[in-house]
């Protein structure tokens, strides 16, 4: 019955906006039913019957301004009830955990206090959560429908919302703000959500821009936690990925591919195919082999030394990534030679 | 009656007591190409918003098509995307906005008033060519790649989308000149040109509603109009107001496109509501109940439909203090809303009410309009809409108020109207069949989309999770008896001008002025002496049994 037309009720606001959802759904139902069946009824007791005529419209004054002014103070209720709902998800309690959102088309990506990102959004249960958002390019919209809560990423801006789940499991994460689709297919890879696909390839957009929510307990919470600063368990083997892999793994997850190659071809930045052990020269004039001291340099202080032919424009990651991840990341630039 | 023969007058000269559908009112395609009737300028209306109705329907049909199964159906994801914008684009601003004012209006007003022809003829006829004008850029744009931002165009996606969005926004800029001219036209029409007697307590209520539509579309399509512009401007030249990464602020559109479109709502019901309160004035013959009251819900619609733009932005980001003002403005729209429905309802009362099948368009109307109006009550609760905001459960909610609402009651006035703009009657069974596919498709397509929209299935998407499967189906099935019905009624009006019987000029026994007072179809002056109104347009007690029954075909065998 609590459910009948909603999602479970996994938030602490989701009881709080069904009781609302409820009232105004039986309010409508009772109020439907009455109108219209008098208005049914009428149109079958005085349907035209020959010789009969319609009577001439009268006044009602004292009807006419009941029903003006009393449904006033239904809608006073209405909105108070609703604004109620709207504070609580406004103001986070200020023991809230952080979780930084960064959404852009078509994916999400949240980051954890401890500098940890994932693509599903991890949270522990009866823990008060704050996320921040922002978009890198149009507007999304982060909608959990089983906690009731949604809240726009928008470029430019930051905005918050925050939430307190209550029963440990796994729920689904939408776009609700239209942000268009890639053009053409692309191939399907594990862990993709299961839409948009045609034949073996899938469509992706606003649409596929959807993850799931994962609700922990405490204990389990703190072990993702430490997993994301360690290299991921590949599932088949039940082992930790090498250093090299973990490296390749990072490279794409954090993005150093949309300025770097590892096949020879310069991009924003130079390629990283045969650079380890290589001699460069910098724009200051100096000069220095890239050995793994270099390279942790590049990687945490990228504008010290800027490599001749291009512009400092990488930003740091020292905060962002941890020592054994610099590290696996060079592991991954030493096998490329 | 017609039967006096139009006398001497010159080669080119129309005559201005012929018919005005005759070729003695001015001849061929120039007669009406070149018009200045209001009448026919109020045909070429119908004709091509019917056609814009067609196209957006095709396009409605190809999006529920899409989404019969998961995963690819029939077309690409990016090809989806401009599907469902063409859709909501052409019916909101070729079809729903100068519909009921521009076909209806034009044609009924003027008769309505008892007066020969609107203040400004040539600006009448100048609208309908800006109208077209617009159009063909919104045409132009679909040829050129389309449009793929929704009909909302919001910032940034709208000036960073490579599609043709700069044309689809000039269509769109120049539609609403149309729409500026017709409202402008309107209201010195009803302040300047009521015939002697027809002071304001006696003007039919369609008057009142067209008027108050007047005023919102002189005051907020200005608005829209410099919103496109400014739109079309950030990406031709590249300025930074909406734009973030320009520097400009992607919410400022929101506020902006909203303070228009949302009076831009009251654009599309109120002509419905003005519609309807004359169908069941005539099908219950008996004064609206309430008529003070309906006449001045409309006014405040009007009004407060400029103050709460904000409603559609509660997950925006705009400021706290911004959205709870909002919310607390928006519940007292339900109240002129709630007004008119137990007015229309209290009209029944003792009436002498016929089925007809406009009654059967207006009643479908009052349901399906009360129906719209409740959910939004859902959706003008805040925390619940936090909840529901672009969900389906708004998808379905503004269906049912446009569609249920407004095309209902256009559909109705259509089939009303109908003998007095052609003369001829149709084949009401034939126009009940269409109205039971309509009815029945309608809620099979849409009711199922609340439930959906509150079980968290978002707008605008091209797939969706296996949960949500069952829900589309029944909807893209509904789709198809829309499709159907509208086939019909189409047949029964495509049939009456074939083979119609010739109406006479009061078939349904009203005491509206504009079937009291005409032929049908009326001369090209409307009236063969100017008339003097004497009494209301539901004074159906002050009628003499004649007048109510002439002509009438059922009646007359009794
Ligand atoms: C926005 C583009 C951009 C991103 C993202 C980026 N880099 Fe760079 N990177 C550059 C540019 C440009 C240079 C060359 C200028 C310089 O030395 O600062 C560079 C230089 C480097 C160098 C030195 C290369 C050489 O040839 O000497 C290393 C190592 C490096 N980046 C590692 C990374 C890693 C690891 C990541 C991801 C965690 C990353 N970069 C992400 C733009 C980027
Ligand atoms: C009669 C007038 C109609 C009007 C004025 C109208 C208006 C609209 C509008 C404004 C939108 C929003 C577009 C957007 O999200 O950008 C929309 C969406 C839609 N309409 Fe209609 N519509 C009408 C009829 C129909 C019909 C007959 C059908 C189905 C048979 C239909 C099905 C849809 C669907 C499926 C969507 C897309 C929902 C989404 O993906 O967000 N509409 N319509
Ligand atoms: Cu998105
Ligand atoms: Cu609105």
């Amino acid at each position: 019955m609590e459910t009948m037309q909603l999602p479970p009720q996994w938030s602490t606001f989701a009881r709080q906006t069904d009781w609302l959802f409820y009232f105004i759904y039986w309010l409508s139902v009772v109020l439907f039913v009455g109108i219209i069946g008098v208005a049914l009824y009428f149109v079958w007791k005085y349907r035209r019957q020959p010789g009969v005529k319609a009577e001439p419209t009268g006044h009602a004054t004292v009807l006419e301004i009941t029903w003006t002014v009393s449904p006033l103070a239904l809608l006073a209720f209405l909105f108070h009830m609703g604004f109620r709902g709207y504070i609580d998800m406004t103001v986070a309690p200020a023991d809230a955990m952080e979780i930084r959102v960064r959404a852009k088309k078509w994916a999400w990506d949240f980051e954890y206090p401890n500098g940890g990102h994932s693509n599903v959004l991890h949270v522990p249960v009866n823990r008060p959560v704050r996320l921040t958002l922002s978009s890198e390019d149009v507007i999304h919209s982060l909608y959990i429908p089983a906690f009731r809560v949604k809240k726009d990423a928008v470029p430019g801006y930051y905005t918050t919302m925050w939430f307190e789940a209550t029963q440990v499991g796994e729920t689904d994460l939408f776009c609700a703000e239209y942000c268009g689709a890639a053009v053409g297919t692309t191939e399907v890879s594990e862990g993709d959500p299961p839409v948009g696909r045609e034949g073996n390839r899938r469509h992706v957009g606003h649409f596929s821009m959807i993850t799931k929510v994962r609700i922990h307990t405490m204990a389990d919470y703190n072990t993702f936690l430490e997993s994301i600063l360690r290299p991921p368990v590949d599932p088949a083997t039940g082992r930790e990925a090498t250093p090299e892999k973990w490296g390749e793994i990072l490279y794409r997850a954090q993005q150093c591919n949309t300025c770097h190659s590892t096949d020879g071809g310069a991009m924003t930045g130079p390629t990283w195919r045969g650079l380890f052990g290589r001699q460069r020269q910098f724009t200051d004039g100096t000069s220095a082999t890239a050995d793994a001291n270099y390279i942790r340099q590049s990687i945490l202080q990228p504008n010290s030394k800027v490599v001749q032919g291009f512009n400092g424009v990488m930003p740091s990651f020292a905060g962002t990534l941890r020592d054994n991840q610099v590290d696996a990341i060079i592991a991954y630039i030493r096998t490329l030679n | 009656m017609a039967t006096e023969v139009a006398g001497a007058h010159g080669h080119d000269e129309p005559d201005h007591l012929a018919p005005y559908l005759s070729p003695e009112a001015g001849r061929g395609i120039k007669g009406w190409l070149l018009t200045l009737d209001h009448k026919r300028i109020g045909l070429m209306y119908l004709v091509s918003t019917l056609l814009a109705f067609f196209m957006g329907g095709v396009f409605a049909l190809l999006v529920r098509l899409e989404l019969f199964a998961p995963g690819r159906t029939i077309m690409s994801a990016e090809y989806y995307n401009r599907a469902f914008t063409l859709h909501g684009a052409i019916m909101v601003f070729l079809f729903i906005i100068p519909a009921v004012p521009g076909a209806l209006g034009n044609f009924v007003l003027p008769i309505m008033l008892g007066t020969k022809d609107v203040a400004f003829p040539r600006l009448n006829l100048l609208s309908f060519y800006v109208y077209l004008f617009g159009a063909t850029f919104a045409l132009y744009s679909i040829i050129s790649g389309s449009v793929d931002t929704g009909w909302t165009f919001y910032t940034p996606y709208s000036t960073t989308s490579n599609t043709s969005v700069v044309s689809m926004v000039l269509g769109a800029f120049i539609l609403g000149f149309s729409s500026i001219l017709t409202g402008l036209n309107f209201i010195v029409t009803i302040h300047k040109l009521r015939a002697p007697g027809l002071h304001w307590k006696r003007l039919p209520l369609f008057v009142w509603g067209t008027y108050a539509t007047s005023i919102i579309q002189v005051l907020a399509t200005p608005v829209l109009a410099i919103t496109l512009l400014l739109l079309a401007a950030e990406r031709t030249f590249g300025l930074g107001i909406f734009d973030p990464a320009l520097g400009g602020d992607p919410i400022l559109f929101q506020h902006f496109f909203w303070f228009y479109s949302h009076p831009a709502v009251y654009i599309m019901i109120v002509p419905g509501m003005a519609v309807a309160s004359e169908l069941f004035a005539t099908f219950s013959r008996r004064a609206i109940f309430g008529y003070f009251a309906i006449a001045m819900s409309s006014l405040g619609l009007a009004l407060v439909g400029f103050l709460v733009w904000g409603h559609h932005m509660y997950t925006s980001g705009q400021s706290e203090f911004a959205t709870t003002l909002f919310a607390a403005l928006t519940m007292l729209v339900a109240i002129p809303s709630g007004v008119k429905v137990f007015n229309w309802t209290a009209t029944l009362y003792k009436g002498s009410i016929v089925l007809t099948t406009p009654m059967l368009y207006a009643l479908s109307f009052l349901i399906l309009f009360t129906i719209g109006g409740l959910t939004g009550l859902f959706v003008g609760a805040l925390s619940v809409d936090i909840h529901l905001h672009d969900t389906y459960f708004v998808v379905a909610h503004f269906h049912y108020v446009m569609m249920g609402g407004t095309v209902m009651a256009f559909v109705g006035g259509i089939l009303y109207w109908w003998p007095k703009m052609t003369g001829k009657l149709y084949d009401e069974s034939l126009a009940k069949k269409g109205w039971f596919f309509v009815f029945v498709g309608f809620n099979t397509t849409f009711l199922i989309q609340f439930i959906m929209g509150s079980k968290g299935m978002p707008r605008r998407y091209y797939d969706y999770l296996p949960q949500f499967e069952t829900y589309h189906k029944i909807s893209t099935v509904g789709s198809w008896l829309l499709l159907v019905g509208f086939l019909l009624t189409a047949w029964a009006l495509i049939k009456s001008i074939r083979s119609g019987e010739k109406s006479p000029p009061n078939p349904w026994g009203s005491a509206g002025f504009e079937w009291q007072g005409t032929e049908s179809p009326p001369v090209m002056q409307n009236f063969r002496v100017t008339p003097t109104i004497t009494r209301g347009p539901y004074d159906y007690h002050l009628c003499s049994d004649e007048e109510l029954f002439d002509g009438f075909p059922e009646d007359a065998e009794k």
